[in-house]
């Protein structure tokens, strides 16, 4: 039986030998593996690109103080980008639940209509979630827009739930019981993780401190592209991915917000308006960057 | 020849394919008559008998005048590509007949297939070749096309069409070469079913075997994401069943697309049936699967139901206030208080003697403060569709009387033409209250639908109004609760109901919408009269009475100016008093009689009615004689014609 890294290591080295760069996660808190860099960026402009990585996704809101058995504030995606998607992209993505030990021959497999969208993101794709003996084990979405843009190469974004892929293999009913390496358990991992965060987001991150801080990088990403000069010979160098940043701490203080209950409902639209306006002109910053 | 064409697809959605079938038999096969067929991956044409090519056709080309002379028909000649010698003379012009050959049915298919195929409007397309490149509902990945042995060569986003066609993803070659012929045995060999209707057959008999509740939505659906249909059953830990049967249901049908067992009629069974697409489970792996999928999902039920109690919906109030019902008209909070509201307005609009119980008034007042707050539950947050039922097992849970919690259990009801108005008084109270209070609101600032445009329902909770009022026989008039446009809005929906729904004839809805009593009875009272107008509709007498009443309308419209003062001494014996001897007694019987006897007596006023048309001149040179005809005539039609108006009724004469 295969444990949890393990599961993790066999899809890296499957898509590794399928001439994807295998990227280390984002040092910072997102909600989705989307929104790192090596997505949302990437898939603007016409250069092609294949990466994969594991992407620990922070979902307050999720939080159950380590109870639930499936639930979770922060879960690990395999995030998968394939730009432009080659013909054969499900098959690809078969051959890697293949890989992972499941004979598909013995399974059931389904593709269900499920289209992804991204408010925050200006970002939205065609797609299914994909269904292993009733279980949706992962998120395929075929791009087509990512921060306001049509994008000029489809890329197939393929996201897998590894908890509940490792979950499934392993025959447990909890995800805190599986094996995450030879005798040690993900509860012994990440317990006490998703306790504390869930303390910390349910009950004593300070309201108006997070507001602060989200006006904060809010004003700093805005400062950093009025500075941005189109024409200017040395645009190459500008801080358009540190901007960037300021955006993913405003879309995870959000989060943060909505899930302390502190957002009430004619905010929320216009926070979430005000994160999409800084995602929205980011990239449209890094497309003149890269063009 | 015969043809065949294959649309090779990632899955589409099943909600959509059968609408792409519906277009795709509409194809312009050169008069052959396609057959369609489909499975999640492919969309499939079948016809025989397409013409080999179209008819040569001769045309006529109108060269230049003859005024022009032979140098300008020589020149015409060359640019059509003959000699002059081919043009004749017909009138004062030049004329060139030419036989237009016709083409093969292959070349026209080769370019006619691709718009046609791209042309197949979906609800959302994608494209993925690049940007500007083709769209359709998922990339398509192969085409088959051919016409008798013979591939019709065409190219779709970079995918040309062949005679290979693909099998089951998991079980079928990758790579089948077919014929028109063995197009599908081949790919049952490879694990495809492509008939829906044998797919759906297999599921119906398979799943009732192993004893699931067929629930024809969920039929339709798994016929839809199969190409391989075999059904498994699986079981769950009974204690689950402690769980409302309406969350376990909505979790195997909804979520996981499960039929569920019942042990006796409305009694679950801890077991369901999964439809798998594939051909077996040997090994048990996928029941397996789905068992422990189900019992995660039944588990999360059970949390949200323990976290839920923590907190009654009695003091959810605050948690209402940051829920927004609109942008532009507030909260939850607000709303279920204007809720309670409007239940506080109709009970007190109850006419006196058939006073409002004050129980139920109060029970629907007090349904009216909880009936939202099961919106703010993690139990609704997860299965919204349960919204209103998770309020009244809530509130039955948490001690609120029967009928209190029955009432929130079922107010967004009728959700649909198929459902049934709430069981209770109170129930139904609530549900009016409710949707009233969204139409009012929304007329109010303006969100008015029009054409296909109601984000917000508005038309199904006004036939929900309406079906209220006329199913549970409510005694509120329309007009009080509605005004001006949402009164009119609320009226075409009670059209709508007794046409569309009801089965009446237009005809007859209008002659009782139309007549005077609509705005000051019921919409009871008004199906009451609808259902006797249609059953004395057929007989010969109603249909004569009902064309005079339309000729005597004319009569009276026509000519203006009389005076409406009658004087029965003025009439003249025979035909004349006779009517109005029969008009009297009419009049005089049919007080307090049922809407069915009172049109029989008006339809045996046929005789008189003949006899006055026939021997009686309405307009008579004597202008006291006339004026006290046409009077005698108004108070006639007036009079008799208060339920329902007969001159509305098309009449077999009339009929084209």
């Amino acid at each position: 039986m295969d444990t949890f890294q393990d599961t993790v290591f066999k899809l890296k080295r499957y898509w590794a030998d399928r001439g994807a760069i295998i990227q280390e996660p984002y040092d910072m808190e997102v909600g989705a593996g989307t929104m790192c860099p090596e997505t949302f960026l990437r898939v603007l402009g016409p250069k092609p690109y294949r990466v994969a990585y594991v992407q620990p996704s922070r979902r307050p809101a999720d939080g159950r103080y380590g109870e639930n058995p499936n639930r979770l504030y922060k879960h690990q995606q395999l995030q998968v980008i394939l730009k432009p998607s080659p013909d054969d992209v499900i098959d690809l993505y078969l051959g890697s639940i293949e890989a992972i030990g499941i004979d598909l021959k013995k399974h059931d497999i389904k593709f269900e209509e499920d289209n992804w969208e991204a408010p925050t993101l200006g970002a939205w794709g065609i797609g299914w979630q994909v269904m292993l003996d009733g279980l949706e084990i992962s998120q395929f979405t075929y791009f087509q827009q990512c921060g306001g843009f049509d994008l000029d190469l489809v890329p197939a974004e393929l996201t897998y739930g590894l908890e509940r892929i490792s979950a499934f293999l392993q025959g447990v009913d909890s995800v805190y019981d599986m094996e995450w390496a030879p005798g040690v358990k993900y509860r012994d991992v990440r317990f006490l993780d998703e306790l504390q965060s869930s303390v910390y987001n349910f009950e004593m991150a300070d309201v108006d401190r997070l507001r602060r801080l989200f006006d904060e990088y809010e004003a700093e990403n805005k400062r950093l592209l009025k500075l941005y000069d189109p024409k200017s010979e040395a645009k190459a160098r500008f801080p358009v991915i540190p901007a960037y940043e300021q955006v993913l701490k405003c879309s995870h203080l959000f989060n943060l917000l909505d899930a302390r209950g502190a957002i009430s409902v004619t905010e929320r639209v216009g926070m979430i308006k005000r994160v999409r306006d800084l995602a929205v002109s980011t990239a449209q910053t890094w497309a003149d960057q890269q063009s | 020849m015969n043809f065949l064409l294959e649309i090779g697809s990632e899955e589409i959605p099943h909600w959509m394919i059968p609408g792409a079938l519906d277009q795709l038999s509409k194809l312009d096969l050169l008069g052959a008559v396609p057959l369609v067929d489909a499975t999640p991956r492919r969309l499939v044409v079948k016809a025989g008998g397409v013409p080999e090519r179209t008819p040569d056709q001769e045309q006529i080309v109108k060269g230049p005048p003859l005024s022009a002379g032979d140098k300008a028909a020589a020149g015409f000649a060359k640019k059509q590509g003959v000699e002059l010698s081919a043009m004749t003379k017909v009138g004062d012009y030049y004329e060139l007949r030419k036989t237009v050959p016709g083409r093969r049915a292959i070349d026209i298919l080769a370019d006619y297939l691709p718009a046609a195929i791209i042309g197949l409007q979906w609800p959302k397309t994608m494209y993925w070749t690049a940007k500007n490149g083709p769209r359709f509902i998922r990339p398509i990945r192969w085409i088959v096309a051919l016409s008798d042995d013979q591939v019709i060569p065409f190219e779709i986003a970079g995918v040309r069409s062949g005679k290979v066609t693909r099998g089951h993803r998991q079980l079928g070659a990758a790579a089948i070469p077919v014929t028109i012929e063995s197009y599908n045995e081949a790919l049952r060999k490879n694990f495809v079913i492509l008939s829906s209707h044998e797919r759906r057959h297999k599921i119906e008999t398979e799943a009732s075997k192993l004893g699931a509740k067929i629930d024809a939505d969920l039929l339709e659906t798994l016929t839809f994401i199969t190409e391989y249909p075999t059904a498994i059953r699986g079981e769950f830990d009974p204690k689950f069943l402690e769980l409302p049967a309406e969350v376990l249901t909505t979790v195997m049908r909804h979520h996981q697309k499960y039929f569920s067992v019942e042990s006796a009629p409305g009694v679950l069974a801890p077991s369901f049936v999964a439809v798998m697409n594939t051909s077996g489970d040997p090994e048990g792996l996928v029941k397996q699967g789905n068992e422990k999928v189900l019992r995660a999902r039944f588990n999360d039920a059970r949390f949200f139901w323990d976290v839920d109690q923590k907190r009654p919906l009695r003091d959810r109030h605050i948690m209402l206030l940051s829920l927004t019902f609109h942008a532009k008209l507030g909260n939850y909070d607000e709303k279920a208080r204007r809720v309670a509201g409007i239940v506080q307005e109709l009970a007190s609009q109850f006419p006196e003697e058939l006073e409002f119980p004050f129980e139920d008034a109060h029970h629907a007042f007090a349904a009216a403060a909880i009936c939202k707050s099961d919106l703010t539950t993690e139990m609704v947050k997860e299965f919204t569709d349960l919204q209103g039922v998770i309020g009244g097992l809530y509130a039955r849970a948490q001690g609120e009387p029967d009928a209190v919690a029955q009432a929130v259990y079922e107010h967004y009801k009728p959700t649909s033409a198929d459902d049934s108005i709430p069981s209770t008084r109170v129930g139904q109270l609530l549900s009016l209250a409710d949707k009233l209070d969204s139409l009012r609101e929304c007329f109010r600032i303006g969100l008015i639908p029009s054409g296909s445009k109601d984000p917000l329902a508005l038309r199904r909770a006004a036939l929900g109004v309406v079906r209220i009022l006329i199913e549970g026989r409510w005694e509120l008039l329309l007009g009080k609760i509605a005004q001006d446009e949402l009164l009119n809005f609320l009226m075409d929906r009670v059209r709508h109901y007794f046409i569309e729904t009801r089965d009446f004839k237009y005809d007859e809805v209008n002659a009782v919408l139309a007549s005077m009593m609509t705005p000051i009875r019921t919409l009871h009272d008004a199906e009451l009269r609808l259902q006797a107008l249609a059953e004395i509709r057929s007989t010969p007498d109603f249909e004569a009475v009902a064309a005079s009443f339309k000729r005597i309308r004319n009569i009276v419209k026509q000519a203006q100016g009389f005076s409406h003062a009658f004087d029965a001494s003025l009439l003249e014996s025979g035909p004349e008093s006779d009517l109005y001897e029969a008009y009297l007694a009419a009049q005089r019987n049919l007080q307090g009689k049922s809407y069915r006897v009172i049109l029989e007596g008006i339809a045996s006023l046929r005789p008189q009615i003949d006899a006055f048309f026939d021997k009686v001149l309405v307009n008579v040179p004597d202008p006291k004689i006339r004026s006290n005809r046409l009077s005698f005539l108004a108070r006639f039609l007036i009079d008799l014609t208060t339920f329902a108006d007969f001159s509305e009724i098309v009449t077999a004469g009339e009929q084209k």
